[in-house]
């Protein structure tokens, strides 16, 4: 899937991946696209939430060994 | 302010004491739906972190001034980022070390009762999870029924008594936590038994647990003997320890009863349940001090944060051992059960030693309430 921007979360504890996710969706368009890697296992969970909660969209998500991928699209 | 760190033990005592608590939870609704600390005189509210980033004041004032807030997350990262957002506002906060996974660990030993000749009988009560464990000591030595994951409590608690532990029993092959007890068993040379007809798929050597099995710990000869009472598993079985108390495994809760469909055979096993609770049980006398593998709900604890009641008392007040009619029990056990435990089938593997996950991994499957009653 094409991203505007990648995060890189691997290796980064909860909160972190949230916060990180946060920060680089302020400074993105609506409509663009985020990919971010994350470790954390309760990264999934929370991103959808917050996501959901954000008004941001999870467009897909992908598991690859200990790596999470997701994408989120700005809301 | 500074920011405190609150023990699982800590909150435990509260649990136990029915101390006041106010618990603001940062994690996700929907894992905070699924499974929270539980206690009688504890208040919650459920804010995700996610949500607090911006600032905490919009929950400041749903805190209360007269009792102790704790701040609780998963793995206790985001509760610290949340504890000390609020301390900055003058508030006096604690966070739950260790978040909820520690929470899910920890045992508290709690002595049910005395056995012949000074020895003693412990219950682990792992409030987080609901599940019981049991530690039988007489004259230096031990035996443990269903040890959770955490060998090393058990192991060090055995030292503490100067007890050497000679047996390690598992009433059934557990479906919602990871066994300590091939763990322990390995550490001390002790026997690992295991009711052979669940224990079919294990990879590793085990005794069988059969029927009328005895054994003795110490030299008074404190008796356990084995019953077979199949219903939750094919192969579960209790136990009578010293003529005094009944270990009922997954078969008889206080304030429930097993399910018997997480080996998948719910319609093929629910004849042996019945039979377990309403013909087996019958015999026994009711004078027998029930002492189960679980509770389900904090209600089931005793003022001493015990889990027991005498057998003669479940026979009158447990309704799943009050249905006269057949197919009504049948299906009480059958339809509209609760969801499964949590990564159960994964459970199930690495207690007969099929996958080996590391560490990390076996908490992370654990994680949740157990579920194994039908009420």
């Amino acid at each position: 899937m094409n991203a505007d921007k990648v995060l890189d979360a691997k290796g980064l504890a909860c909160p972190m991946p949230i916060v990180k996710t946060r920060k680089e969706m302020k400074e993105m368009e609506s409509g663009q696209v985020l990919e971010i890697l994350a470790t954390d296992t309760g990264a999934k969970a929370d991103l959808v939430a917050w996501a959901k909660s954000g008004g941001h969209e999870l467009l897909d998500s992908q598991e690859n060994g200990d790596v999470f991928t997701f994408w989120i699209k700005k809301g | 302010m500074t920011v405190k760190a609150m023990k699982a033990s800590e909150v435990a005592k509260k649990v136990v004491n029915n101390q006041p608590l106010f618990i603001l939870d940062v994690r996700n609704g929907d894992a905070f739906a699924d499974w929270k600390i539980e206690g009688g005189n504890i208040q919650y509210i459920n804010t995700p972190y996610f949500d607090l980033l911006d600032g905490v004041e919009e929950v400041v004032s749903e805190l209360p001034t007269d009792r102790d807030i704790l701040v609780v997350c998963a793995k206790e990262g985001s509760s610290v980022m949340v504890a000390e957002m609020l301390s900055e506002e003058g508030v006096d906060v604690a966070y739950l070390e260790g978040g909820m996974k520690a929470w899910s660990e920890h045992l508290e030993p709690v002595k049910v009762g005395e056995l012949q000749g000074g020895g003693e009988l412990y219950q682990f009560v792992r409030l987080g999870k609901g599940c019981l464990s049991y530690m039988a000591i007489s004259e230096g030595e031990a035996a443990i029924i269903d040890a959770t994951r955490m060998a090393n409590i058990f192991l060090d608690f055995a030292q503490e008594k100067g007890a050497t532990i000679k047996h390690v029993f598992d009433t059934h092959l557990h479906a919602d936590h990871i066994s300590g007890g091939r763990a322990i068993a390995a550490a001390t040379g002790a026997s690992y038994y295991l009711p052979p007809k669940d224990a079919e798929e294990v990879v590793f050597d085990y005794t069988a647990l059969e029927n009328g099995l005895e054994v003795a710990i110490g030299s008074s000869k404190i008796e356990i003997e084995a019953l077979y009472s199949p219903g939750h598993t094919i192969g579960s079985t209790s136990f009578i320890v010293d003529q005094q108390y009944l270990m009922t495994g997954d078969i008889l809760f206080i304030d429930s009863i097993g399910r018997p469909d997480l080996a998948g055979l719910a319609d093929d096993w629910v004849g042996d349940l019945r039979e377990s609770l309403y013909t087996r049980y019958q015999k026994l006398a009711d004078e027998l001090i029930v002492l189960p593998a679980h509770f389900m709900i904090i209600e089931e604890l005793n003022e001493d944060g015990s889990v027991a009641k005498k057998l003669g008392d479940l026979f009158k007040e447990n309704h799943g051992l009050n249905i006269a009619d057949e197919q009504e029990f049948r299906d009480m056990v059958t339809l509209n059960l609760p969801p499964q435990p949590n990564a159960y089938q994964d459970i199930r593997k690495t207690n007969m030693g099929k996958i080996t996950p590391d560490e990390e991994v076996q908490r992370e499957m654990e994680i949740g309430p157990n579920r194994c009653a039908v009420r």
